[in-house]
Parts: structure tokens; C-alpha cells; sequence
């Protein structure tokens, strides 16, 4: 990792720490709720005697029982559909959807019934569920193991989405999300699961170990939903990005030298415009960073809002730097994924290099 | 007064899991020939039984028993037993290709093989399978050229999807080989559109549709039935209960008593169970389906009662939650044994003769994987081109996406 600017983005404060990789983090997270709260219940394909096909939730089977952690059918509309009915019932369920690629056949659920569940019934009955499900590419996982659907789900009114880019944040963030009374999208960027991987898929990834962000408190804490962090600070440029794609973000600066603000969006969905305002009112310039495909996608809204918000500071257009309008190639994994070349060529562009 | 106790959840669990001994004695296995064999004009409700039963034709000893005995000579078997063991023995290579990074996964169906390779021998020129992607047997039963799965499964520069889709995601429409999805259960319902296509236009071919235990509970496989049911089109339903789906046991699907073919029942749909390690018998039934359909009296629902006796994927390890020794105690034993039993027992075959067709399919896939390397292997040597990504997206590129390529310069 680059040093100097990259910003510390909690202090570590009288808890006991730990270092974990991003699955341990999430893993505590779920059974720090588990142990305080005995309406969470966690089920999906193959997350219980299993523990899940990333191991998630390994060993929560045998300390909590069966009835709070449970292998389901593989019927993505059954979890969802169950997750709703419990819901309603006053449980907090945190079903697992075994890749993100695979939450389609469960939409209907999320989109009409989970998102709206509030609305229809004037709050008389929520949908305090989590959905974590892991997002994102880099694994040679083809069309149906490394999609990034964010954007169908911000897109849904009603439904929180939140993508969290080291263990930190992964388990601050998730026990936010498990304790909000709406429905989380948790998209678990696979790719850091194990280290900040930077898009350099040729070097070996560092370990959250060896990371100052794979410093986990123990127990409870929170990082709240809707707050960005400043992941690198800089003056030259505002990068807005999001999971795997804030690492490559920093890579890019570190790389090309341009002093650029990286900015962990963390929540998509609700959205931190004051500090995307600030920085973007600082730097004078903005490029927006995913991996998911280009049109229709996150990044469009990212753009409209700093154009709304930041149009009379801004001193050069905003660029985009995504994955292309195509399915998830798996041959061509690497041309398809916006590494760190990709974006330093758009900083370079954006100085007027 | 309220007597009421508390409730609590049912889950069920697996007979046995690591450190158990194997048990399958959940698993009655009747007696080979026993079940009787239908007119195929017969009534579902006057088949029930076949739903709870097994159809079995080679017995202990190998000899084939019962009205199930289908009428083929022993060429033909010996051409079965050839494409099973060729398709284990391209299963092993492959295995071990994946694990020397020559391609990113790899699936196997060992322990399965007579169930694709059979019922793709009584299939016609024409028939549409829709497989899931455990059915590798469907193209080697047909003497598919195993040069070309290997380039498709090496991702190198004569796969003919250009790179673009998962290793053994094959697409062989002129195999009769419908293009094999990520999304588990889409191509069940699919298989009943095609064979409903046959009939709309009044044509004699038939569908195949392919799906796993875990993957029944799928709403695809639901509406499968009740689409099957209501136009009674030409198509064939498999249900390959290979008793695991990654690390969860059948009975998480089937609602454990039960089993999938009793399925068919609701729908007044005819259901059988079968042995689906008996070559004999899968070819047998898959053959009075498969003129059920022709004659166009509909649809039928087949469990095929099998072990995946190979870790899920290459990315799997098995003994994390099934007993490692489980394979070995799997009551309906192997299918490649089996068939090879019955042709000894028969007298046409031998082990010198098993042991030299071995020898010889080794060498042919050995062939076949040193051709495929020559062009190439994931990510090494000749790999398809990078514009490849952008074909086929749409039939003709639209202006936004000529553009994206021609801003990553390809
Ligand atoms: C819609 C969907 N959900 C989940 C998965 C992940 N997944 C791949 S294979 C598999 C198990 C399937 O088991 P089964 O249907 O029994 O088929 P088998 O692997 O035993 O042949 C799962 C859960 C997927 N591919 N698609
Ligand atoms: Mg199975």
C-alpha cells in the first residue's frame, strides 16, 4: 500500500483489536448480532453445517443452533420471500444470496415486496432484512460469478445499498445494516475478501493482515450507513469509488503521481453528497470509478449529482471509468475489469495531460 | 388454560456427515426387474407406484432381469461402456489440467456418466437437450470431438465462444447440446418451450430437460411442471438427484420423505424413479419417455437415482461436510463397473479388454489435450482476441459499444 496520504478511517479507540480479513470481519459481525440479538437469524444455500461456499458463516450453526443459522433450498425467490415473512413476523434476517449474480430470480421480492413492504402498509409492517451477497469480478467467475448489480438496486425506492471495501468498515457497516429497520443490499466485493486488491492481478495481493484497515475492534460497533470516508486524500482530483474499485483508485494516484482524493462511497444508497460536495468543491475535478457495466450505471447518478451540486467549480467534464456494456467476458477478465491503467489514463485526462 | 407447547423449526440433516459412518439405508434399493414396465399410453395415476419405486435391470451379478431389458445388441452396449469410460477418463484429465492453471474450474460427473451418455443413445438426430453443466456425456456419447471442449474448457484461441463464457459452458446446437447456463434451473422451463415449439409447429422432435436435486426447488422447475402438464408437449423432465448440491443434501429440496419423481404426481404428469447407475435401465426409460413424447403423449418426470462421487467443482472439498469414505458405501454402485460386469457376465467382454480400451481412451485424451494446449490454455500461449468480448452482444454492434472498443483499442 502506498503510504503518506492514505487516510486512517477510524481510530482505534480503548477496544481490543484484531486482525481479520474481510470474511472474519463479517463473520464477527453476524455473531455479535447473533449473540445480542436472538431475532437475527442467518440462512442461505449452504450457509449452515457448511458455513457458506466464502465461509461467511462458518461455526455460527454450532454455537447458535439450527433454527438461527440454516442450509436453505436453492430457491433465491424462496430466501428473499422468507427473509420478508420473518420480517414481518419482528425477526432480523440476514439471508445470504451465494453470488450476486444469482439474486435475479429473488427481485421480485426485494423490488416490489421488501422495498415497498413500508410504504404499502404505512410502516404497520417493515423489512428489517440484510441481503449479503458477494459482488464483483476478478476470479475468472464468468458471466455468473462477477456482476456488479448495484445500480438495480438503487434504482429501487425503498432499499438501502451498501458496499463496503475493508474488513473495518465490513463489519462497522454490517451491523449498521442488520440493526436498520429497512432493507440493506450488502454487496460483499469478493475480490477483497482475502487483501486490498489493487487490480494488479499479475502480483500477489497483500493480506488484510498485514493492512492497517484488516484492524478489527472486537465486539460492538457501527460504521453509519450513508457516511463516505476519505480513503486517500488530495487536491488535484475527486475520485469517487466503491469496493474493489477504491483500491484501484489509490493505485492509479500513487501511480501516475497525481495527487488525487479517493473517495470511499461506502453507502450508495443513501448517498453522502456533503462529502462528495466538499471534495469535489476542493479539487475542481471528478472522476467517478465501478466495475459494474457503463451505461445506465451508478456512475450516471454519481455524475448528474456532482454536475448539480458542483457544476460552477468544476474546471474539466467528469470522466467515467467502468466495466464495458458487455456480459462479464471470462477470457478476457482483464480487459474488461477498469485497472489501474484505465483510471490513471482518465486522471491524466481530467488534468489535461 | 392454553396446553400449547412451544413450536420449533425442522431442519433436516444429511444421514451422515464427517466422522460418521456412511448410511444409506434411507435408500431402499429393490430387487433388479421387479418393476413392471407400462404401455406408454398408460394413465399417470395408474403408474403412481413407478414414482416410489426403482427401476432396475442388472441385477447383483450383473444379469439383466425384468421387462425393462431394452432390445439393443452388445455393440451397442460396448459403444455405452466406451463413452462412459471416455467420459471419466476426459473428466480426469480435465481435473488435473484445472489444477495445473490451464483453465479456472472444472466440473466432473463421475459416478454419473450412464445417465447422460444412455439417454443421449436413445435420442434422435434433431432431439434438444437443455443440460445443466454435469451432462459432458450428452456430447461424448455422441463421438464429439474432444479436441473441441478441451479448446472451449482451455478458454484458448479455437473456442468457439471466443472466450467469453465459463470453461465447459458448451453450446453444440447441431449436437443437440442447448447452451449450458450459470443460473441453475433456467433451462428446465426452456426445454418445455422448445418441446412446445415442436408441437406449434408440428414437428416430431423432442426435448430433454436437465436439472439437479438442489436445483428442484427453483421456481423454474415448478413451472416447468405445471407449463408440461397444461400443453403436454414433447419433452423429457430429468431430475439427476446426485443426493448433494455443493455441501446441502437432497432432503433439503425434496422435503426429505419424499422424492423428486412423486413430484410428477400433482401435476398428473408420469413419473418414474430409476436406478441412474444402471446403463440398462436409464437407456430403457429414457427410451419409453422419449416415445412417450414422440407420440405425442406428453411429457414424463424421471428421477434418476445416482451419487456425485467427485467434489462438487475443483473449487470444492467434499470432506468439509459429507464423510470422505461416503462414495464407497453408495448402495447402487458404479456405472461403468456395472455395465462392465454385465457384458463379462454376458461373455463379450473381459478385463484384458477393459484394460486395453482404458489404455487406449487415455492415449486419445491425451491427444486431445496436448492438440487443445498447441492452441493455447487460459490466459497462455494463443488466447482468443480481446475484441472478442465485444461480439455477440448484439447482433450488430451498436455505436455506443464500438466505441467502448475502440477506447480500449481492439
Ligand atoms: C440461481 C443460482 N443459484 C445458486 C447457484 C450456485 N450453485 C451452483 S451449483 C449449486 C448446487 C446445485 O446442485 P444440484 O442442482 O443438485 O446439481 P449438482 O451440482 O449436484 O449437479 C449451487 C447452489 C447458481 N449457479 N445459480
Ligand atoms: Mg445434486
Amino acid at each position: 500500500m502506498p503510504e503518506g496520504k492514505v487516510m486512517p478511517q477510524h481510530k482505534t479507540t480503548e477496544k481490543q483489536v484484531s486482525r481479520k480479513n474481510m470474511i472474519e470481519a463479517i463473520r464477527d459481525a453476524l455473531d455479535v448480532k447473533m449473540a445480542q440479538d436472538d431475532n437475527v437469524v442467518v440462512f442461505g444455500e449452504d450457509v449452515g453445517y457448511f458455513g457458506g461456499v466464502f465461509r461467511a458463516t462458518e461455526g455460527l450453526q454450532a454455537k447458535y443452533g439450527k433454527s438461527r443459522c440454516f442450509d436453505a433450498p436453492i430457491s433465491e425467490l424462496g430466501i428473499i420471500g422468507a427473509a420478508v415473512g420473518m420480517g414481518a413476523y419482528g425477526l432480523r434476517p440476514v439471508p445470504e444470496i451465494q453470488f450476486a449474480d444469482y439474486i435475479l430470480p429473488a427481485y421480485d421480492q426485494i423490488a416490489s415486496e421488501a422495498a415497498r413492504l413500508r410504504y404499502r402498509s404505512s410502516g404497520e409492517f417493515i423489512a428489517p432484512i440484510t441481503i449479503r451477497t458477494p459482488t464483483g469480478g476478478g476470479i475468472y467467475g464468468g458471466q455468473t460469478h462477477s456482476q456488479s448489480p448495484e445500480a438495480l438496486f438503487t434504482h429501487v425506492a425503498g432499499l438501502k445499498t451498501v458496499i463496503p471495501s475493508n474488513p473495518y468498515d465490513a463489519k462497522g457497516l454490517l451491523i449498521a445494516s442488520i440493526e436498520d429497520d429497512d432493507p440493506v443490499i450488502f454487496l460483499e466485493p469478493k475480490r477483497l475478501y482475502n487483501g486490498p486488491f489493487d487490480g494488479h492481478h499479475d502480483r500477489p495481493v497483500t493480506p488484510w493482515s498485514e493492512h492497517e484497515l484488516g484492524e478489527v475492534p472486537d465486539g460492538h460497533y457501527t460504521v453509519p450507513l450513508g457516511k463516505a470516508a476519505i480513503a486517500r486524500e488530495g487536491s488535484d482530483v475527486t475520485i469517487l469509488a466503491y469496493g474493489t474499485m477504491v483500491h484501484v483508485a489509490i493505485c492509479a494516484a500513487e501511480e501516475t503521481g497525481i495527487d488525487a482524493e479517493v473517495i470511499d462511497l461506502r453507502t450508495l444508497l443513501p448517498l453522502d453528497e456533503e462529502t462528495i460536495e466538499k471534495s469535489v468543491k476542493k479539487t475542481g475535478r471528478c472522476i467517478v470509478v465501478h466495475e459494474a457495466t457503463k451505461t445506465s450505471g451508478f456512475g450516471a447518478e454519481l455524475m448528474a449529482i456532482v454536475q448539480e451540486l458542483c457544476m460552477y467549480n468544476l474546471e474539466a467534464p467528469i470522466i467515467r471509468v467502468t466495466g464495458w456494456d458487455t456480459p462479464y467476458p471470462h477470457a478476457q477478465e482483464w480487459d474488461y475489469f477498469p485497472g489501474p491503467a484505465r483510471v490513471g489514463d482518465a486522471l491524466r485526462k481530467v488534468m489535461g495531460e | 388454560m392454553n396446553d400449547e407447547k412451544p413450536l420449533s423449526l425442522h431442519v433436516p440433516e444429511p444421514s451422515s456427515r464427517p466422522g460418521d459412518k456412511p448410511d444409506f439405508s434411507h435408500i431402499s434399493v429393490p430387487e433388479a426387474g421387479v418393476v413392471r414396465k407400462p404401455e406408454i399410453d398408460c394413465t399417470p395415476a395408474s403408474i403412481r407406484d413407478l414414482a416410489y419405486d426403482m427401476v432396475r435391470v442388472m441385477d447383483d451379478n450383473g444379469r439383466a432381469v425384468g421387462d425393462w431389458i431394452p432390445d439393443v445388441d452388445d455393440a451397442f452396449l460396448l459403444k455405452g461402456l466406451t463413452v462412459m469410460l471416455r467420459t471419466r477418463i476426459f473428466d480426469e484429465r480435465m481435473f488435473m489440467s484445472q489444477r495445473q492453471g490451464k483453465t479456472s474450474i472444472y466440473v466432473q460427473c463421475r459416478g454419473e456418466e450412464a445417465i447422460a451418455c444412455a439417454q443421449r443413445m436413445a435420442l434422435s438426430q434433431g432431439d434438444m437437450c437443455f443440460p445443466s453443466y454435469r451432462q459432458q456425456g450428452l456430447l461424448i456419447a455422441q463421438d464429439f470431438p474432444m479436441v473441441d471442449m478441451i479448446n472451449q474448457i482451455y478458454s484458448n484461441s479455437k473456442d468457439k465462444l471466443g472466450g467469453r463464457s465459463l470453461p465447459f459452458f458448451y453450446s453444440e446446437r447441431d449436437y443437440g447440446f442447448f447452451s449450458i447456463s450459470g443460473n441453475l434451473g433456467t433451462q428446465f422451463m426452456q426445454a418445455v418451450g422448445w418441446a412446445m415449439a415442436s408441437a406449434i409447429k408440428g414437428d416430431t422432435k423432442v426435448a430433454s430437460g436437465w436439472i439437479g436435486d438442489g436445483s428442484t426447488a427453483e421456481s423454474d422447475f415448478h413451472s416447468a411442471l405445471v407449463f408440461a402438464s397444461t400443453y403436454k408437449p414433447p419433452v423429457v423432465l430429468n431430475v439427476v438427484n446426485n443426493q448433494w448440491a455443493i455441501s446441502t443434501f437432497q432432503g433439503i429440496a425434496s422435503g426429505e420423505s419424499a422424492n423428486f419423481a412423486c413430484r410428477g404426481h400433482g401435476f398428473n404428469i408420469p413419473s418414474i424413479r430409476v436406478d441412474g447407475n444402471d446403463f440398462l435401465a436409464v437407456y430403457a426409460v429414457s427410451k419409453w419417455a422419449i416415445d412417450r413424447a414422440r407420440k405425442n403423449l406428453g411429457p414424463t418426470l424421471i428421477e434418476w437415482v445416482t451419487y456425485r462421487a467427485a467434489a462438487h467443482t475443483t473449487s470444492d472439498d467434499p470432506t468439509k461436510y459429507r464423510p470422505a469414505d461416503e462414495a464407497e458405501h453408495w448402495p447402487l454402485g458404479d456405472p461403468i463397473e456395472r455395465l462392465k460386469t454385465h457384458l463379462i457376465a454376458k461373455g463379450v467382454w473381459d478385463e484384458t479388454k477393459h484394460e486395453a480400451l482404458t489404455k487406449q481412451i487415455k492415449a486419445e485424451v491425451k491427444a486431445a489435450a496436448k492438440e487443445a494446449e498447441s492452441y493455447g490454455t487460459l490466459g497462455k500461449g494463443a488466447v482468443p482476441p480481446v475484441s472478442e468480448m465485444f461480439n455477440h452482444v448484439y447482433k450488430d454492434m451498436p455505436p455506443h459499444l464500438r466505441k467502448q472498443r475502440q477506447e480500449l483499442g481492439v
